[in-house]
C-alpha cells in the first residue's frame, strides 16, 4: 500500500493553509467489483485526496464527485498543470464547502488517468498498459469503486455527495443505490440520462481519438507517441459545448489574434481559433486518450430511468436525502429541463427537494466559475443541512 | 426604502400568515405553493417545527429561499403541481395566490389531493372598499393587496369571499375553518354573517378538505 502524503498548501486565496492528504486505497484482485457489464474486476486502485477532519461518529463526510476531464485535486494544485484545483472557489477553509468544518473526499474515478486505475494502468496479467483491454464502465462502476473507498474509511453515511455535470450523474446514481447513505446530494448542471445530442458530441470526440494514426488502436503506450492530435480535436469539439454562444462572442466576437489583418491562410486568425487549440494542446499534457473513450461512453451509457423501468421516480422511491438540483441558464449541454426532469420524479415521491437555476451567460462551465449566487445557494443548503442533520460549526455531533 | 402601501402590505401579509400559521398542526409536511421570499414557511419552521417545502415562480425568491434553508423549487401552481403525489403533505397553502394562477379551479382541485388539508388565503374582491371604488369613481379599484394597476396586474382572477364558498361547494369540498379579516388586520369569523363578512373582510383564509379523502399507502 502506498503511504498517505499529506502536505499544507495555500489555499486560492493564498492567505490560509490548506491540509490536503493524498492516499490511495487498494482494493485487491480476490476482492473485485463487479462491473455493469458483469465482468467482475480487480485489482483496483483508487487515488484520492480528502480535506479536513472526519468526526469521531463520521457524519460530517462530504464527497466530491469530478466531472469527465476533472480529478481529485478539487481544492489544491493540480500537480501536473500547476493550476489551482478545479473546484477552489467552492471547497475550502471557510468557503460553502468548509473544509474547516467537513471531512471533504475527492476520488479520481474509476477508468480515470491521474492514480485511479484506467486503460493507462498495468495490466497484471500481461504486464502491460490495458489500452483497450480495459473494460467498458459505467456511472454506476464509478459509484461502486466509490462506495469501497467509503467502506474503507468507515463512513456509513455521507452527510453529502456534490458534484456537477457527470459528477451530477455520479451524484444521482449514489443517492439511488445508496438512499441511505447519503443524507444530501446536490446534483449540479447535469441529466438523469445523456441526452442523443450529448452522445453525437462524444462520438465526434471518440472519432477524432480514432482517427489519430497514433492511437494504434489504444496500444499507444509502449511507443512513447500519443494520439495528440486525436485527443485536442476531440477536447477543442468539446470545449465549444461547455461554453454558450453569448460567452464566446462576449470574449472573442470575430477578433484577430496578434495580428492586424487576415493572412489568407489557416493559421489561428482569430482568437476563438488560437483559444481552442491552447485547450486542446494543454489537455493532452494531462489527459490519456483511452481514458477519455471509456469516460465518454460512460456518461453515453448513463440512463437512471433505464435502470428502473423505464420511470426515473422509481430511482428515488422511498428516500429520504434532502436534495438540491443546480441549473445554469446558459448551459444547453445540461439545459434547466432536463434538472426539472429530475425534480419531477424527485417530487412524485414526495422527496425533500429544493432546485434553483442560476442566471449565467457562461454556459456548461459556469458550474466551476465564480458564480456568486450559486455560492450562496450552496452555502445555505449545505448549512441548514448540517444543522438538522446535527452538525455544529465544529464539524462534531451536536 | 419602503413606500407606505408596500409597509402596509406587509404587516397584513403577516396577518394572514399568522392565520394560516394558527391553522397548522405542529410537526407536520407542508407544501407553501407561490411561497415567495419563505416568509410564511420560515415563520412555519420556526414557530410550528413543519417540515416545509415551497414552490415559487421568480427565481431570485427561490435563490434567495435556499440559500437561506428552505427546501423550495422554482416553478409554478399551475404547471408543477400535477407532478406531486396524492395525500404527500398534511397541508398544501396557496397564499394570496389563487387570483394569480390560470386556472384556480384545477389549482384547488390539486392541492386538496395532494394536501390532507388544503389552506387556501385571497384577498376578498367585495371588499367595501373595492366596492365603493368602482361605485363612485368608476375605476378598477387599487390597494394595498392589490396594488397593481389594470394593465399590469398579475391577478387574472380575482374573486370574492361568497364565490369562493361556491366554488368550494361545486368541488364538494367541506370548509373546516373560514377567517376573514379587515384592513386593520381584525379577525371576523366568516360564520356570523356572510354577507357581513363579504363586505368587511379585506381577506380571507379558508382550510378545506375532501369530504371523502384519498385514502393514503
Amino acid at each position: 500500500m502506498k503511504p498517505n502524503i499529506t502536505s499544507l498548501e495555500a489555499d486560492a486565496a493564498g492567505s490560509r493553509d490548506l491540509a490536503v492528504t493524498h492516499a490511495n486505497l487498494e482494493i485487491p484482485a480476490d476482492d473485485p467489483i463487479g462491473l455493469d457489464s458483469g465482468i467482475e474486476f480487480g485489482p483496483v486502485n483508487i487515488a484520492y485526496n480528502t480535506y479536513g477532519a472526519l468526526n469521531t461518529d463520521k457524519s460530517n463526510a462530504i464527497l466530491i464527485c469530478h466531472a469527465l476531464t476533472g480529478d481529485q485535486h478539487v481544492a489544491n494544485k493540480q500537480p501536473l498543470t500547476g493550476k489551482q484545483g478545479w473546484w477552489t472557489h467552492l471547497v475550502g477553509p471557510g468557503k460553502p464547502i468548509d473544509t474547516d468544518r467537513y471531512f471533504v473526499i475527492c476520488p479520481n474515478i474509476l477508468g480515470g488517468c491521474l492514480g485511479t486505475t484506467g486503460p493507462a494502468s498495468i495490466n497484471p496479467e500481461t504486464g502491460l498498459p490495458y489500452g483497450l483491454k480495459f473494460p467498458v464502465i459505467t456511472i454506476g462502476d464509478m459509484v461502486e469503486a466509490q462506495a469501497r473507498l467509503i467502506d474503507h474509511l468507515g463512513i456509513d453515511q455521507l452527510f453529502a455527495v456534490v458534484g456537477g455535470s457527470m459528477g451530477g450523474m455520479q451524484v444521482l446514481e449514489w443517492a439511488s443505490r445508496y438512499k441511505d447513505r447519503v443524507y444530501a446530494a446536490v446534483p449540479i448542471a447535469t441529466a438523469a440520462w445523456h441526452s442523443s445530442q450529448n452522445i453525437a458530441f462524444h462520438e465526434v470526440g471518440r472519432q477524432a481519438v480514432m482517427a489519430d494514426p497514433n492511437w494504434l488502436r489504444g496500444d499507444y503506450y509502449s511507443g512513447g507517441v500519443v494520439p495528440r492530435n486525436g485527443l485536442a480535436v476531440a477536447r477543442m469539439a468539446a470545449h465549444i459545448t461547455y461554453l454558450s454562444e453569448d460567452a464566446l462572442h462576449e470574449k472573442f466576437g470575430r477578433n484577430l489574434q496578434d495580428r492586424a489583418d487576415r493572412t489568407f491562410s489557416f493559421d489561428a486568425d482569430f482568437q476563438v481559433e488560437s483559444y481552442l487549440r491552447h485547450q486542446g494542446s494543454t489537455f493532452v499534457d494531462r489527459f490519456d486518450a483511452n481514458s477519455y473513450l471509456y469516460i465518454t461512453r460512460a456518461m453515453d451509457y448513463f440512463d437512471l430511468a433505464a435502470e428502473n423501468n423505464d420511470v426515473l421516480a422509481n430511482a428515488f422511491r422511498g428516500t429520504r436525502t434532502r436534495f438540491c438540483v443546480v441549473s445554469f441558464t446558459s448551459d444547453w449541454l445540461y439545459p434547466t429541463r432536463e434538472s426539472r426532469e429530475i425534480v419531477q420524479a424527485l417530487n412524485a415521491v414526495a422527496a425533500n427537494v429544493s432546485f434553483v437555476e442560476i442566471e449565467s451567460n457562461a454556459g456548461h462551465d459556469a458550474f466551476l466559475l465564480d458564480e456568486p449566487e450559486f455560492f450562496a445557494t450552496i452555502r445555505g443548503f449545505i448549512g441548514s443541512c448540517a444543522q438538522k442533520r446535527g452538525l455544529t460549526s465544529a464539524g462534531k455531533e451536536a | 426604502m419602503l413606500g407606505k402601501a408596500e409597509v402596509g402590505q406587509q404587516q397584513r401579509g403577516r396577518v394572514d400568515h399568522l392565520l394560516i400559521a394558527e391553522m397548522v398542526a405542529p410537526g407536520s409536511r407542508v407544501l407553501d405553493v407561490g411561497c415567495g421570499d419563505g416568509e410564511l414557511l420560515q415563520l412555519l419552521a420556526d414557530t410550528k417545527a413543519v417540515d416545509g417545502r415551497g414552490v415559487e415562480l421568480s427565481r431570485e425568491k427561490v435563490n434567495a429561499c435556499v440559500a437561506r434553508g428552505l427546501s423550495v423549487i422554482q416553478g409554478d401552481a399551475d404547471d408543477d403541481l400535477d407532478d406531486y403525489p396524492d395525500q404527500a403533505f398534511d397541508y398544501a397553502i396557496l397564499s394570496l395566490t389563487i387570483q394569480a394562477t390560470q386556472r384556480p379551479r384545477r389549482v384547488l382541485e390539486n392541492l386538496l389531493r395532494i394536501g390532507r388539508r388544503a389552506i387556501v388565503s385571497f384577498p376578498n374582491f367585495a371588499h367595501w372598499r373595492i366596492r365603493a371604488e368602482i361605485l363612485f369613481n368608476g375605476r378598477m379599484p387599487r390597494s394595498d393587496s392589490l396594488p397593481e394597476a389594470w394593465y399590469n396586474s398579475p391577478n387574472s382572477h380575482l374573486c370574492t369571499i361568497r364565490d369562493f364558498i361556491e366554488l368550494c361547494e361545486q368541488l364538494d369540498v367541506v370548509v373546516e375553518e373560514a377567517v376573514a379579516f379587515n384592513s386593520s388586520g381584525r379577525r371576523l369569523p366568516i360564520e356570523r354573517s356572510l354577507s357581513l363578512q363579504n363586505i368587511l373582510g379585506e381577506k380571507a383564509v379558508f382550510k378545506l378538505r375532501q369530504r371523502q379523502p384519498v385514502s393514503s399507502e
